[in-house]
This record gives structure tokens, C-alpha cells and sequence, in this order.
């Protein structure tokens, strides 16, 4: 019984989590959603610039392209985290003094630009090759018809997995507490560290973790709900891709010229 | 071209390939192709699978680029233009429609238009309806293709590839995909279209148009045109083994 009480107030001590609660709210909550918006936009836009070069027929765009994505995508979150937030620090005390806090945008958006790039890339190569040729019989460029037509349809197949990814962000914006931040800025993680440390409890982690779940759980049935609306209302793909099997089957007899008559159409 | 945007089209110009050579690897698929169809008139290509039909298309309006040999539109060469600019002049209507799903029956239209050629938003909508109009689709243009028939969607595909003004039209196997039943629709439209004066270039299994609506059938097989003629001459005294063969096996 007394180790039930001691497990209990080690971790749902609400008199810890109360005094913990205001710093979690007013500043760990603001910059984790900061540190993963910003490094998400970063990311999204790098990893549309990565998977297009990706695609590209150019060696030396798509190789580059390749090399960054393995190795960012191979590294530990941490490593890139401290290579970047540690090795830049002194230019970046020449730019804006001594604060981390850009640098750790800066490595979680690389890190997730590898990601989204690759997601970019799948989406955009699922649609069909007849999309490009539709757009460039009409006149349009490679560029404008991969601008235009491709990639907004790419774009919509990945939703699901860019959440899950900015699900991901939010996560990893608790690794950048390497690189020492100001009080204001500690992030959720931070926070209930510092203060389970302090107090030798872990309530405040604890509260930390639920203010976690709080954004990310309803994402996660964010990405349901997309997922389920792109495969219910998607049906143009539903056309016989082997139609030329029956071709023989419908053509009219030649010896019976066609009647045309217009508006006959049941639908 | 102009934004009055009369009903009628461009009249056709004439389309003519001359000795259309094109191998993908060591595979032979055109083998020399010469064809001519005058300003106006209606050429249908017919053949087995694989016999180089729609790739003899698609180099006409350079989706495919031949390895020798010349494309002439109103009797110039097109090799050397910007083939952007080439395949404006030339509408094309594919088998599986190939409408842009994420966009409306509209914004389908309206897209080359604005983007393309230079119209206002307003003008380029009043243009799509005009198109929709003629192929009576005009109370879908707010919905989406996937809420279409087939052969709704086919035409759709005719009106985006009109609204350019083309001078020539490719279809290729346009109505192959289509339920039986949609099939007359969206040939009706074609034949329409022929009627106005449009050069037409028709790869196509449906032989009673081929016979009705066509000044000339050529019947392909193995990237050569076996055996060219008047509609009447190929289906009534086709000369060639292999063209008796085909018939006697799609008629």
C-alpha cells in the first residue's frame, strides 16, 4: 500500500502538476507549437524543392537531392540537432547573439524536409502519367504542367502522411533542450524536466506528456478523417486501365453506318 | 484567339507525315509512315493493338518525337517549332479522358485558357460554357469529372480540347474506354465536329464511323500503313491479306 501511495504521488501529484501547469501553458506550450510550425513550413517548402529535384532529369539535381535525403534521413534527430545547433553557434552569435532557438528550427526543419520530401516524392509520382500527357497536349510546359496539374494532386494523396509528419515535429521539438535555451524558451519538455527535477517528481513530466497527447491525438484523427474523405471521394481512378481487351467487342458493324443522334445519353 | 468567341471553330488545316520513323530499344514501332489529310477532312487509323496507331498520333503533335522523317501542319514542317506552341494548334482527346480530377468541368477549360492564352477569368469561363454548351454538358461545369459518366467526361475532354481553338484534332481510341451505351454520344459529338470543318485524325476501333464519317481509313499493322483508301474501298475490297484478316475478325 505504501508503494502504491509513493508510485502515485511520484507521478499524479496534482499539487506539483498545479505549480507546473501556468510555466507548461504560458511557455513550454507557445514554443513547442512555434519550434514545429516554423520547422514544418521550412521543411514542407525544402521538401518540395527536394522532391522535385528528386524527379528532375538533371543528374546533378536529382543526385544531390538523393545524397541529402539519405544521409539526413540515416542521421539520429539528436546528432543533427547538436551538429547544427553546436557547429553554427558562433555565426550565429555574429548574426543575432547567443540564442539557439533558430537553430533548432533550422535542424528540425532539414531533418523533416528529408522526410517530406520523400512524401512529396511518392505523392507525385502516384499520379497518372496520362495527367502530364493531358496537360502537355494542351500546350502547357513541363514545368507549368507539373505546377499546375501534378503536383496539387500529389499534394492531396500525401495530406495524411504530412500530419503524421508534423505529428512527428511536434514530438521532436523536445530534442532541441540540447542546446540550452533561455528560460522562455523551454518548450514543454523542457519545462517538466527542469521542474521534476527540481522537485524530484515526476508530475510536471507527466502533465508535460498530456499536454503532448492533447495536440497530437486529435491530429492523428485529423489524419483518419482526411484519409477516409480522399478514398471515399476519389473515383476517377476507378476507370479500366486494360479496356483495349474488349475493343472488339463494341465497334459498330461497318456495314451499318451509325445513326447520330445527340442527347441520347442516359446519364 | 479573340475573346468574341463565335461559336464556330477554326476551320481544320491540313496534316501530313512523310516517312515517320521511330524506334523505342530495338523495337520498331513506326516504320515510315506517310499519311495526308486535307484541310477539313476526317482520317481514320485502324489496326490491331500494338501496331503503332497511337504513337503515329502522338507525333503529330510531338508527345512522342519521331527519330527521322517530318510532321507538316498547313503544309510546314512543325520539327523545329516550340512544341508548346505546336500543340496549342493541335486538340487532343485521349482514351481514358484524362480530365484534371482535382479541378472542376470548368476550371478543366478555363485552365489552358487563362494560363495559357492570356484570357480573363471572365472571358475564359464564358468560353468553357460555350463549349459545354455545344457538347450539352453546360449544368456540369460546376462538378467535378468524378461525378461524371464516362462518356460525360469524354466530352468534357473534346470541349477542353476545343476551347483552344485547334486546327487539328487527334482521338485517340476516345470512346475505347466508354460502356457501350456511351459510346454513340461522344461519337456524335465527333462527327459534329467533323461536319464543322475540322481536320480530324482518328485512331479508332468503331468502324461504322470509320465508314460514315471519314473521307479516308488507313489501316495499320507492325509501324506501317498497309493499305489507305476511301471508307468504302478499305471495308468493301480491302486488297491486303492482313487488312481481310483484321476486318473478318472486329466486323
Amino acid at each position: 500500500m505504501d508503494a502504491l501511495n509513493t508510485i502515485w504521488s511520484t507521478f499524479f501529484d496534482f499539487d506539483a502538476m498545479a505549480k507546473a501547469f501556468p510555466d507548461l501553458l504560458t511557455v513550454g506550450l507557445p514554443n513547442t507549437l512555434i519550434l514545429a510550425v516554423s520547422s514544418g513550413v521550412l521543411g514542407t517548402v525544402l521538401g518540395m524543392l527536394l522532391a522535385v529535384a528528386g524527379l528532375s532529369r538533371h543528374r546533378w539535381l536529382r543526385w544531390p537531392a538523393r545524397v541529402y535525403t539519405d544521409v539526413l534521413r540515416g542521421l539520429p534527430a539528436a546528432v543533427t540537432i547538436l551538429l547544427i545547433g553546436v557547429g553554427f553557434a558562433p555565426l550565429g552569435m555574429l548574426v543575432w547573439g547567443p540564442n539557439p532557438y533558430p537553430f533548432g528550427i533550422l535542424a528540425l526543419g532539414l531533418i523533416a524536409s528529408a522526410y517530406i520530401g520523400e512524401i512529396f516524392r511518392s505523392g507525385i509520382q502516384s499520379v497518372d502519367k496520362g495527367q502530364t500527357e493531358a496537360a502537355r497536349a494542351i500546350g502547357f510546359s513541363g514545368s507549368a504542367a507539373m505546377r499546375l496539374v501534378i503536383i496539387p494532386q500529389g499534394v492531396r494523396r500525401v495530406l495524411p502522411a504530412l500530419v503524421n509528419q508534423f505529428i512527428a515535429l511536434i514530438k521532436d521539438s523536445s530534442l532541441i533542450y540540447f542546446l540550452g535555451l533561455l528560460a522562455s524558451q523551454r518548450e514543454l519538455f523542457r519545462i517538466g524536466q527542469d521542474a521534476a527535477a527540481n522537485t524530484g517528481n515526476q508530475s510536471a513530466l507527466v502533465l508535460a506528456g498530456l499536454f503532448y497527447l492533447a495536440i497530437t491525438i486529435p491530429l492523428t484523427h485529423v489524419v483518419n478523417a482526411i484519409d477516409k474523405r480522399l478514398r471515399e471521394g476519389r473515383r476517377i481512378d476507378a476507370v479500366d486501365p486494360d479496356a483495349d481487351d474488349f475493343d472488339a467487342e463494341i465497334v459498330i458493324a461497318a456495314g451499318a453506318p451509325i445513326t447520330i443522334a445527340k442527347e441520347e445519353e442516359a446519364l | 484567339m479573340s475573346s468574341e468567341t463565335a461559336p464556330a471553330h477554326n476551320h481544320g488545316v491540313s496534316v501530313a507525315t512523310s516517312g515517320i520513323r521511330l524506334a523505342f530499344g530495338s523495337n520498331q514501332v513506326l516504320r515510315g509512315v506517310d499519311l495526308d489529310v486535307p484541310a477539313g477532312t476526317v482520317a481514320c487509323v485502324i489496326g490491331p493493338s500494338g501496331s503503332g496507331k497511337s504513337t503515329l498520333l502522338r507525333t503529330v503533335n510531338r508527345l512522342v518525337e519521331p527519330d527521322s522523317g517530318d510532321v507538316l501542319l498547313d503544309g510546314r514542317s512543325v520539327l523545329s517549332d516550340n512544341p508548346d506552341r505546336l500543340r496549342q494548334r493541335v486538340g487532343m482527346v485521349f482514351q481514358h479522358f484524362n480530365l484534371f480530377p482535382h479541378k472542376t468541368v470548368r476550371e478543366n477549360i478555363t485552365l489552358g485558357l487563362i494560363k495559357l492564352k492570356g484570357l480573363s477569368k471572365d472571358e475564359a469561363a464564358q468560353r468553357a460554357l460555350q463549349e459545354l454548351d455545344r457538347v450539352g454538358l453546360a449544368h456540369k461545369a460546376d462538378v467535378r469529372p468524378s461525378h461524371l459518366s464516362g462518356g460525360q467526361q469524354q466530352r468534357v475532354a473534346i470541349a477542353r480540347a476545343l476551347a483552344m481553338d485547334p486546327e487539328v484534332m487527334l482521338f485517340d481510341e476516345s470512346t475505347s474506354a466508354l460502356d457501350p451505351e456511351l459510346v454513340k454520344g461522344v461519337l456524335a459529338t465527333m462527327a459534329d465536329l467533323a461536319a464543322e470543318g475540322m481536320t480530324m485524325l482518328v485512331v479508332t476501333h468503331e468502324m461504322g464511323f470509320a465508314r460514315s464519317v471519314s473521307q479516308q481509313v488507313l489501316f495499320m499493322d507492325r509501324g506501317s500503313v498497309v493499305e489507305a483508301g476511301a471508307p468504302e474501298r478499305i471495308f468493301d475490297a480491302p486488297e491486303s491479306g492482313r487488312l481481310q484478316r483484321f476486318l473478318s475478325q472486329v466486323l
